[in-house]
């Protein structure tokens, strides 16, 4: 974990860029939702009123560098090369040397990534603070579990790659499916139930990303919000053990590349 | 100007380009199908936004659907043409660069042909197709002015998002680790002309709309094809400035892209 923090606190730069980027496109998605808020002249929209609207905006633009929706290639890469192959001589599973990395990778984001555009998002618009002290702990062991999912979910498509070799593929379909059915392009309340719903229970992808803001939002009562969390770490748990599998049934057909 | 010779290396370059990448038929064919999906779920979003609300910006649903298909047709053609030029930080990182500039052919030409991403084609394909069925559907009253300038368009768009796939690129050669920092500009850029500009206020509209001109890509050309007052106030004809608008933003894109050049020192290694 010590050496994912320390290898991300190398990138000085690149981090100033990305929290740049992150806060523009927060101004670019925060002005479309209330538009549609405004538009729609509702007191709420799918549940949200305006100052949840622009939090989930906000502090979405910080969580995306926090779970890394995007952008991880490592494994897929040294399966090309063959370098995976040290990965099988160290002494711990790769499944858990790659997850203790990436939270190392994550907390680095939590402080330099997800501070920023939170910090200046309530500077221009409306911002909702929760209510109910039990949400902060909620928030954030749900940013931690859809992390560890994230993580998760990379790994697999990464790990196609000991099949396909060229990941391509997968990871512009992982790309495209993340981003708009995990929350990030609009909040998936604004589907009907019966898209919404099953999207939710079948699928780990609103466990990624919509839950941790749904819950800090507190769009949902206590209960409910509690069982959102109970239903990311159901996943977890789930995308843990695929992965576990998906990595023996790779090192049992495993040829490694190169010489 | 290139002579003969040069252009026949251009094109054998082209020609390499096209048959690398088309050497792996299924990944090949699965590019060209996901590079659909990215401009798909855009306008896709834009669907739902309008499932929660009638108007957005002043404008309905078929109206916005003009300036999200104007944007996504033009992006999508400039993204192909030059949108690769974003690798040149890994160009000038590794030092690669070095091998583009001995060669006795132009710097630019080449970095857009070495990895012309055909797979794109499909993307841009969409697009125009996601123009042309809004255009229909948007009820224009046509005149040929208005059929001109439809065409006239898209085509200016393309050179300002290729001016600003250039510009974005170029801070490379000063910001070698700028990473995402170009991103804000060409995908925030794309975010920003997808939704009629009403939505948007105050010093952050001002700067991306009038100061970068990101407005007259696409949501003035479609109000005047629209027939549409501007809620903020401009009036009718500023629809036609997107020539205008584009032709100077390529001429300091070249500007920037030579300045750059002059600066590049290699990481030599």
């Amino acid at each position: 974990m010590g050496a994912g923090f320390r290898r991300y606190s190398t990138y000085r730069q690149a981090t100033v860029a990305g929290a740049f980027t992150n806060t523009v496109f927060g101004f670019l998605r925060c002005y479309v939702l209330l538009a549609v808020a405004a538009g729609a002249g509702t007191a709420t929209v799918g549940g949200y009123d305006a100052a949840r609207l622009a939090t989930f905006v906000w502090f979405g633009q910080g969580l995306l560098a926090v779970v890394l929706l995007w952008g991880w290639t490592e494994l897929a890469d040294r399966i090309r090369t063959g370098d995976v192959v040290a990965d099988l001589l160290r002494p711990v599973h790769p499944v858990t040397r790659y997850l203790a990395t990436d939270l190392g990778r994550a907390g680095h984001a939590a402080l330099t990534r997800l501070v920023p555009p939170v910090l200046v998002g309530p500077l221009f618009f409306p911002f909702y603070v929760p209510h109910r002290w039990s949400t902060v702990p909620l928030f954030v062991v749900s940013v931690v579990l859809a992390t560890v999912l994230c993580f998760g979910c990379r790994f697999l498509v990464n790990a196609t790659g000991y099949w396909l070799l060229d990941v391509r593929g997968p990871m512009v379909l992982w790309a495209l499916g993340s981003g708009v059915l995990a929350g990030l392009y609009f909040p998936l309340r604004f589907l009907p139930d019966w898209v919404a719903v099953p999207l939710w229970l079948l699928t780990p992808l609103p466990s990624l990303f919509q839950t941790p803001l749904d819950v800090l939002v507190e769009v949902d009562p206590t209960p409910r919000q509690l069982w959102l969390v109970v239903l990311q770490a159901v996943w977890v748990v789930a995308i843990l053990v695929l992965c576990h599998l998906v990595q023996r049934s790779a090192e049992r057909r495993l040829v490694v590349q190169g010489g | 100007m290139a002579e003969p010779g040069a252009l026949r290396a251009y094109w054998a370059m082209l020609r390499g380009q096209a048959r690398s990448q088309t050497a792996y038929r299924l990944s090949f064919g699965i590019d060209l199908v996901s590079n659909v999906g990215a401009t798909a779920l855009d306008v896709f979003t834009v669907f739902v936004l309008f499932g929660v609300t009638r108007v957005l910006g002043g404008l309905d649903l078929r109206e916005a659907l003009v300036v999200t298909g104007l944007t996504a047709c033009a992006f999508a053609t400039a993204d192909m043409l030059v949108g690769n030029i974003e690798r040149i930080s890994l160009y000038v990182r590794t030092g690669r660069f070095d091998a583009v500039l001995v060669r006795p052919l132009r710097a630019l030409p080449q970095l857009v042909l070495l990895d012309l991403p055909l797979h794109k084609l499909s993307r841009a394909a969409f697009g125009t197709a996601v123009y042309a069925v809004a255009l229909a559907a948007a009820g224009i009253a046509w005149t040929p002015g208005r059929a001109l300038l439809a065409v006239v368009a898209p085509a200016a768009a393309v050179v300002f998002f290729g001016a600003v796939f250039v510009v974005t690129a170029s801070v490379a050669f000063w910001w070698t680790e700028s990473g995402e920092f170009g991103n804000a500009f060409t995908y925030g850029g794309r975010d920003f002309t997808s939704y009629p500009i009403s939505v948007y206020s105050g010093w952050f509209r001002n700067a991306f709309a009038y100061a970068l001109g990101f407005a007259f890509v696409s949501y003035y050309p479609a109000l005047a094809l629209l027939g549409k007052a501007d809620p903020i106030g401009l009036p009718g004809w500023v629809g036609w400035l997107a020539p205008a608008v584009a032709l100077p933003a390529a001429a300091v894109a070249a500007l920037i892209w030579r300045q750059g050049l002059r600066h590049y020192t290699s990481t030599g290694s």
